[in-house]
């Protein structure tokens, strides 16, 4: 375990930095000086030069790119450049938003799919089974935005149960900022609920093919006996690390449906950034999604390879 | 041919058709503006209604869905002509430093969120077509990769391989004339899914104005206009939402029925 854990490691620094180094390069190529962004087609030379050396732009980039990485590992994400503001702090603001989003549309999405895949693999073959199979195939087809919208025109202007957009903020009361949360979640987690679901179905069904389960009912356990003592335990194991891997497409979808419902988060965030050419903030925010994305796979990994020691001996 | 590969195909296949149609024929001129007749429900002379330029939706759907297509399509295209050569190189020489190489970029390629990476390009290239294609078809190699190396690897240890070996064919060779046909069906199936996923991205990408520019019309570019009207006409965006969910329903269907046909093992589990 542990000579997996030090290589698996290994490869996480690795990449982190190729993928922070691709992120500076793509930025750094990028057409266009924050600073005469800024000052706009009249500036004087002087007050460019001014502002770009107050900006840090007129150091060469191999020390810039140390600078901003290794601010990055200290919590210093940079300023930003029109608001002046630390980026760190922004983010801070943002990610309340994004990331109790991302784990609401989780939460929704496991409380759906894992007795809706249970159900269907009990029914195997049957017209309930075909039933879940059929809205599951639904489900992965509908745009999550698309989804967003319709609940919109339904539950927030027909019915007006939900708020139609905005964010109260956490300090108005729980109940209000999940309430304002809630037709995200559900927009967000539609699709990955329908993945969970076949995953969660073909896995029993495989484990439900398997000696044991036939040993546990051939000493008299009945068959749902068997299913929620026996196959369950078992087939979530591949389930398991679907849910890892959603939480990070659920992350980064975040950046969409806070588009549909007006929402703070890291992902209006990105967007005022680059309409604002604040490349600093665009920087280091697509840098901190990538970090999560690296990291979550990685502690997946390792999971995966606590429970299950076959796996240590690949990489 | 099972019932799913028939819808699958018998429905995507109708909308790659009225795409098609749309080259040449479309029932209004989608671009024609008629403001006393906007923002008319679906009926009459305007089948699917018209927008708030009063602009035939139908004919809106098909041209937009001829964009959808061709982005999705352009971007597979960049997914396999990268893609799959590595695969077939990295399986090649498997266990070499060049597998390894080929399988850690691919790793690192995998961990950018494909919708971070597309807002990377277009923030720095800007938002058009061409760099949602460009995105979305980076994105689309090491998925090709991996299918063809994952693919490629048992039919090395093959005998019909060894007897090519034999006969003096060297490594290259026997990838493109051997190696490359037995992993063929994979990649079909690879391809039908990337299609169908090609589609729901210029949707999304467009729908946050980072995909194709107006006055191009895209499924996703509809919908972004619909968005402040979809109150008043909700119309405007159920039907471009539609055909979204319908093409890329089809294309799913066809691939699962694909896959099944191929490897008739995985019939047990489906159905």
């Amino acid at each position: 375990m542990l000579r997996y854990f030090i290589k698996r490691t290994g490869s996480l620094v690795l990449s982190l930095a190729v993928a922070s180094l691709i992120i500076f390069t793509v930025i750094e190529i990028a057409p266009g000086d924050p600073a005469s962004f800024m000052l706009g087609l009249n500036a004087q030379p002087e007050t460019l030069a001014a502002l770009r050396s107050e900006l840090g732009l007129d150091v060469p980039k191999v020390q810039r790119y140390l600078a901003w990485t290794g601010g990055m590992l200290t919590g210093d994400f940079g300023t930003s450049y029109t608001y002046r503001t630390p980026v760190s702090q922004m983010v801070a603001d943002r990610i309340g938003v994004s990331l109790p989003l991302a784990l609401y549309a989780l939460a929704l999405a496991i409380v759906i799919a894992i007795p809706a895949g249970v159900f269907a693999a009990g029914r195997h073959g049957r017209v309930a089974d075909t039933g879940v199979m059929g809205a599951t195939q639904l489900g992965v087809a509908v745009p999550n935005f698309w989804f967003a919208m319709m609940l919109v025109l339904v539950f927030a202007i027909q019915w007006r149960w939900f708020p139609a957009g905005g964010f109260p903020g956490w300090d108005k009361g729980l109940g209000a900022a999940v309430h304002a949360l809630t037709l995200p979640a559900i927009a967000l987690a539609l699709p990955q609920a329908a993945i969970l679901t076949r995953v969660m179905r073909s896995s029993l069904l495989e484990v439900m093919g398997e000696d044991f389960m036939r040993t546990a009912r051939a000493k008299g356990l009945s068959r749902r006996q068997t299913i929620w003592r026996h196959g369950l335990r078992n087939a979530f194991i591949p389930v398991l690390t679907i849910i890892g891997l959603q939480f990070s497409f659920l992350f980064a979808g975040t950046i969409i449906i806070e588009q549909v419902f007006y929402l703070p988060g890291l992902g209006r965030l990105i967007f005022q950034s680059i309409s604002a050419r604040d490349l600093i903030v665009v920087e280091s925010v697509v840098m901190l999604v990538v970090f999560a994305v690296i990291m979550i796979n990685f502690i997946v990994d390792l999971a995966y390879a606590a429970v299950d020691p076959r796996l240590r001996s690949r990489t | 041919m099972n019932r799913q590969l028939v819808s699958g195909l018998c429905l995507s296949g109708f909308f790659i058709l009225l795409a098609v149609l749309s080259l040449v024929w479309t029932p209004f001129d989608h671009t024609a503006l008629n403001i006393p007749d906007k923002l008319k429900p679906p009926g009459g002379v305007h089948l699917l209604g018209t927008d708030h330029l009063g602009r035939d939706i139908l004919s809106m759907v098909m041209v937009g869905a001829r964009t959808s297509v061709a982005v999705a399509l352009l971007a597979l295209a960049i997914g396999l002509i990268l893609g799959v050569p590595l695969g077939l190189a990295a399986a090649a020489r498997r266990g070499s430093w060049l597998d390894e190489f080929i399988m850690r970029g691919n790793d690192i390629v995998f961990a950018f969120p494909l919708l971070v990476m597309a807002i990377l390009i277009t923030a720095v290239f800007g938002p058009s077509a061409v760099n949602a294609i460009i995105a979305f078809g980076i994105f689309n190699i090491p998925v090709f990769a991996r299918v063809t190396r994952g693919a490629a690897l048992p039919l090395w240890e093959r005998e019909f391989i060894l007897a090519a070996q034999v006969a003096g064919k060297g490594t290259a060779r026997i990838s493109v004339e051997h190696i490359l046909p037995n992993v063929s069906n994979m990649l079909i199936v690879q391809g039908t899914i990337q299609f169908a996923l090609g589609i729901q991205v210029e949707a999304a990408l467009s729908f946050v104005g980072l995909g194709v520019q107006p006055p191009t019309p895209s499924l996703g570019r509809m919908l972004a206009d619909a968005q402040t009207l979809v109150t008043l006409a909700p119309h405007l965006a159920i039907v471009p939402g539609v055909a979204i969910i319908l093409i890329v329903l089809g294309l799913n269907l066809a691939g699962d029925g694909l896959r099944d046909q191929l490897d008739p093992r995985l019939r047990r589990l489906r159905t």
